[in-house]
């Protein structure tokens, strides 16, 4: 993109209009080929949680559409876009319809500033971390409104619930990726995976630096699982006490969006904890192939999406297994367990790189021995 | 600063709810997410079973019985037919009374199943669930070989049951029960023992033993309370007096004693004891007849008689009269649930919405036999 820009800019002046429909209409193109892939994804991401799901409770899953029921997706895509559009009497329409296109259209906009290669990257951002954070956090604005405007008491618990939940579980997220930051001392997301390359593989990785960023990791992966409304943490939908939460008068596309958005953040939360704790789309082996750099580019990408989807098998194996906590208990967990524990790391982070000038322990383990 | 003003909120949980085990209405009066009151609306699916017995024939009735409590239909049948036996005085052949055991015993383990199976899906993990599920099916089709039926079965005749044995059915069952018997350890460390699990569970819904007795709860819901009351100890009736088996009860080894996982963990460990006794029962299984001679047209001698057995869900009891023709005069059911329920309001006061759906499944209430 930013070559594209720079192109145009060299070729004709900035501003005539011929570079600025250029522009717009690149824009466009790329909104809607991020857009569109986003949706793929989500699509297969329901066959991925119903396949695992099915793995996991001995069952076979969706089977029949399209080759091991691959096509499934589409299938029950078209079947909520041909259903009934039903917004019943009493909402506050506008909110109602807007809601669950501010919850897609939040989670879509994440997949712009992740890192997904070296190169592959759709807007590099300096301020990556903070944007994705930032942006996921107007998920739960279309949650409220959809609670609210829904004006249904199991809608309003849920929705109440959603804003409690979630809200609280954004500050152990963003305390727990501090103690990143202040190792990389950059919030460019290509930047954070580079700072992670080096001789010691996989050693080199964020989640190896010291035992507070080790920690880190799992507060960071316990948060986002509430953050993404997960069990043990999913109670803003609490399908057995609140029949659905949120999204209870939700059918059709409008409950299919709410759907997918939390596919997307599933995904965002998992590609945030690959990039910054596990090296994103470094491989040790990858990284000192000498081959053409589009092949390069292309396995890299493959390592990124597949440390992300193991993250994701790992929520859904979680998600299949645990019952639910209870309102109160989630909230203590929130803050009188992740938080405090969050706050240690940062302190604990900040004087291991005073202490020992920025250094990991496997430099260190190797200095000691040289 | 003037405090912020809030109000009480009402709340319809069902009838359509996905956590209220069928069609229970309850009005939620809750503060926020605590439950004030929750005052349970009872009778959506009442059929007047109750009238239907009086014009019925003796024998008729028995597939109604079915649908009391459909989960356990085996159990259900086996309570009207010792009922009818003594107010006619019949006499059951040895054999019979076993099958009707093995039979009971296998449904109340089947019953149970599903209690723990959707007990976990309250909560929130829906795969034990699917494991209960798997292993019931195994149970149908044991009820399938001998009876055709997998839901409700009408198994148990007045005098006897409909059919002996199909062959290789022994060895099917023991087949099962090999096969069952570790799965419930695989459920413990599923769910039972899950640290989740047991922090939603311990210390909610309290009921105290004295409460308990007074409320007229009974079944696992009473033992889980530490009461040790099970009628086919206490009252011993059919051939239960033969076999060993213990009485579990609640003991609080994880909160208080009568919490909603006491409740729960009484039902795991009767599965285990239904397990010892149908072995008992396969292996002193005697040969001779299925059935009592009933004739054709059943006339029982005027008279009443009260009759109670222990189901899985509690006592159920019925009250039969007879003015000596071929109909009931007048049969009222004692439904365990139906008992259960009349805690309800009382236990739900201070829970939160979350806790009353442990509540809910905690008491294994099934509304058929409730509204009757």
């Amino acid at each position: 993109m930013q070559f594209a820009i720079q192109w145009l800019v060299d070729k004709f002046s900035f501003l005539s209009p011929i570079s600025i429909l250029l522009l717009i209409s690149l824009m466009f193109i790329v909104g809607t080929v991020v857009l569109l892939l986003a949706m793929l994804y989500e699509g297969l991401g329901t066959y991925a949680l119903r396949k695992i799901g099915g793995d996991i409770q001995v069952r076979i899953g969706p089977n029949r559409v399209g080759p091991v029921g691959l096509l499934q997706f589409l299938a029950d895509g078209v079947k909520l876009f041909l259903k009934e559009d039903i917004v019943p009497t009493v909402v506050d329409k506008k909110l109602f319809i807007l809601a669950p296109f501010i919850t897609f259209a939040a989670s879509c906009a994440a997949f712009v500033a992740l890192s997904y290669s070296d190169r592959l990257v759709i807007s590099n951002l300096n301020i990556g971390l903070f944007y994705l954070l930032a942006i996921s956090s107007l998920v739960v604005i279309g949650v409220i409104m959809a609670g609210w405007a829904s004006n249904s008491k199991w809608s309003l618990l849920g929705g109440m619930r959603a804003a409690a939940q979630i809200v609280s579980y954004e500050i152990p997220i963003g305390l727990s990726l501090l103690s990143v930051i202040l190792i990389t001392q950059s919030l460019n997301m290509g930047e954070i995976i580079r700072s992670q390359s080096g001789g010691w593989g996989i050693l080199n990785w964020h989640i190896f630096h010291n035992p507070f960023v080790f920690i880190s990791f799992f507060i960071y992966f316990t948060a986002a699982l509430a953050e993404v409304n997960q069990t043990p943490f999913d109670l803003p939908e609490t399908e057995s006490e609140l029949v659905a939460g949120y999204f209870t008068e939700y059918s059709g596309m409008r409950f299919g969006f709410f759907f997918m958005a939390e596919w997307g953040e599933i995904f965002i939360v998992s590609a945030i904890a690959v990039t910054l704790f596990l090296g994103g789309w470094q491989l040790p082996i990858i990284n000192n192939l000498d081959i053409h750099i589009y092949l390069k580019n292309l396995l890299q990408l493959g390592v990124f999406l597949g440390k992300t989807f193991l993250l994701i098998y790992l929520m859904l194996w979680i998600r299949w297994t645990l019952p639910r906590l209870r309102v109160d208990q989630i909230m203590y967990m929130c803050w009188k367990v992740l938080l405090p524990f969050a706050f240690f790391n940062i302190i604990g982070t900040g004087l291991w790189l005073l202490i020992f000038k920025g250094k990991g322990i496997p430099e260190l383990v190797i200095q000691l021995f040289s | 600063m003037a405090a912020l003003e809030s109000e009480e909120m009402f709340i319809n949980m069902g009838p359509q709810h996905p956590s209220t085990h069928g069609v229970l209405r309850l009005m939620l009066r809750t503060d926020g997410e605590v439950v004030r009151e929750a005052v349970p609306h009872i009778g959506y699916l009442h059929r007047s079973l109750e009238k239907i017995a009086e014009n019925v024939t003796y024998s008729q009735f028995m597939p109604f019985t079915d649908r009391l409590d459909y989960l356990a239909s085996m159990n259900c049948n086996h309570v009207y037919a010792m009922a009818v036996e003594r107010l006619a005085g019949i006499e059951v052949p040895e054999r019979a009374e076993y099958l009707r055991v093995i039979m009971a015993e296998l449904n109340r383990i089947s019953s149970h199943l599903i209690a723990f199976g959707s007990f976990g899906a309250d909560m929130g993990a829906f795969t034990p669930f699917i494991y209960a599920i798997r292993e019931r099916e195994k149970i149908n089709d044991l009820f399938e070989m001998v009876c055709g039926a997998r839901l409700t079965y009408n198994y148990y005749r007045i005098g006897g049951v409909a059919q002996d044995l199909p062959e290789g059915f022994v060895g099917k069952t023991r087949e099962f029960l090999d096969y069952f018997e570790p799965k419930v350890k695989e459920y413990n460390r599923l769910l039972s023992w899950n640290k989740i699990f047991l922090k939603r569970l311990t210390n909610i819904a309290v009921i105290k033993p004295e409460e308990a007795i007074a409320y007229g709860v009974t079944g696992p819901n009473l033992r889980g309370s530490g009461v040790k009351w099970d009628l086919r100890k206490n009252e011993p009736y059919s051939v239960y007096d033969r076999f060993e088996f213990e009485v579990p009860v609640g003991t609080g080894e994880k909160g208080t004693v009568g919490d909603c996982w006491d409740r729960y963990w009484v039902r795991i460990r009767e599965m285990e004891e239904s397990v010892r006794i149908i072995r008992q029962a396969l292996d002193r299984l005697p040969d001779g007849e299925i059935r009592a001679k009933v004739p054709r047209v059943f006339k029982p001698p005027e008279g009443e008689v009260y009759l109670r057995a222990e189901n899985p869900r509690g006592d159920l009891g019925f009250y039969l009269v007879s003015d000596g023709s071929t109909n009931p005069y007048r049969l009222k059911i004692r439904a365990p649930s139906f008992c259960t329920m009349s805690i309800f309001r009382k236990l739900s006061q201070g829970l939160m919405v979350a806790d009353l759906v442990a509540l809910i499944g905690s008491l294994d209430i099934i509304l058929p036999e409730i509204d009757r």
